[in-house]
């Protein structure tokens, strides 16, 4: 509630640095409401949408069903599990970061936590309808391959490179 | 003011998972729809935030300063600039699309949105503290450092690609 009512304060002094730089340069208030706006509507096409899945993300797989199905597979089969785990609920990165140490205290591989924390960040179901809005298929479709490729190698490098025993206690 | 096809299919698609969970449970669907509520009223300051920059960036900078910094001609400084503001910026990804794609529409290259959204949203200097405490010093810098490294290569294929 503290933050919502900070986010909100905020909102309100931009607002008012809007208005002020609306009145100073006059000559470009015509370019910049209509691209405001422009922007704003075609967020409010889909926002509804998106918060509607993320909602019903929260309420139907919750942080304990990823955690019983996280770490129990390894290898390419694992790292498969783990993208698909980090991609379903929902919440900001930092949410993520107490549920990853408490899973590689319990047998999750080094590797599956960071693909894990790595879709969890970047290939979010629900912001990716966002991305398909904005950015095209294409695009959303090349970064998921390459991210999904590159953060499974990532994730055997740091395997390798950091020991599981500092998790452990 | 146009209604795109994409617009259509997300929407549809969400209706029918909501239908789904209806089904399912009417108790649990309303639930999801008061977090939905809940979410909105959290993540619009940030959306008008954004909406209101994006107005501004095209109002006052001019598409020679943006392509001068972020286009074609930039290079790779260009692409390790919006790395780098990528890593130290903290903005949901959910605005950090359309303010992408107000970037690339003002004549930031391809290759520079890809290595700004890929290092917005996995590397995190704010969010580092937490995450040096969850996770340990030397695996949280080697998180962060190697997702650096990844954003960029992943922003010189979708460039190639798609550029």
């Amino acid at each position: 509630m503290k933050k919502l009512i900070r986010n909100y304060l905020c909102l309100s002094i931009v607002i008012a640095i809007f208005i002020v730089l609306l009145f100073i340069f006059p000559q470009n208030k015509e370019s910049i409401i209509e691209n405001s706006v422009n922007y704003f509507f075609e967020m409010a096409l889909i926002l509804p949408a998106v918060m509607i899945l993320m909602g019903l993300f929260n309420v139907w797989i919750s942080e304990k069903t990823v955690a019983n199905y996280l770490g129990k597979q390894s290898g390419l089969k694992g790292s498969l599990i783990s993208v698909f785990l980090g991609a379903l609920p929902t919440g900001p990165l930092y949410v993520a970061f107490p549920l990853a140490s408490s899973m590689i205290k319990k047998g999750a591989s080094l590797s599956n936590i960071v693909i894990f924390l790595s879709a969890w960040a970047c290939l979010k179901i629900p912001q990716e309808l966002v991305e398909l809005q904005f950015l095209g298929w294409k695009f959303m479709v090349l970064r998921w391959t390459l991210t999904v490729i590159l953060v499974v190698i990532m994730g055997a490098v740091i395997e390798k490179l950091v020991s599981k025993n500092s998790f452990v206690g | 003011m146009d209604i795109s096809i994409t617009v259509i299919v997300i929407n549809l698609f969400v209706l029918l998972s909501l239908a789904i969970s209806l089904f399912k449970s009417k108790e649990k669907t309303i639930l999801s729809l008061k977090n939905a509520l809940k979410s909105l009223a959290g993540i619009m300051p940030y959306v008008i935030i954004i909406v209101l920059g994006i107005g501004l960036m095209q109002g006052f900078l001019s598409r020679e300063i943006i392509s001068g910094f972020l286009g074609e001609g930039s290079g790779f400084s260009g692409v390790f600039l919006a790395g780098l503001l990528g890593a130290i910026l903290y903005i949901p990804a959910i605005v950090s699309f359309p303010l992408t794609a107000s970037l690339i529409e003002n004549g930031a290259s391809i290759m520079v949105a890809a290595a700004f959204i890929t290092t917005l949203t996995m590397v995190g200097l704010v969010t580092l503290p937490l995450e040096i405490k969850e996770l340990g010093k030397k695996f949280a810098i080697l998180r962060n450092l190697f997702s650096f490294i990844i954003a960029l290569i992943i922003a010189i294929i979708i460039g190639v690609f798609l550029g």
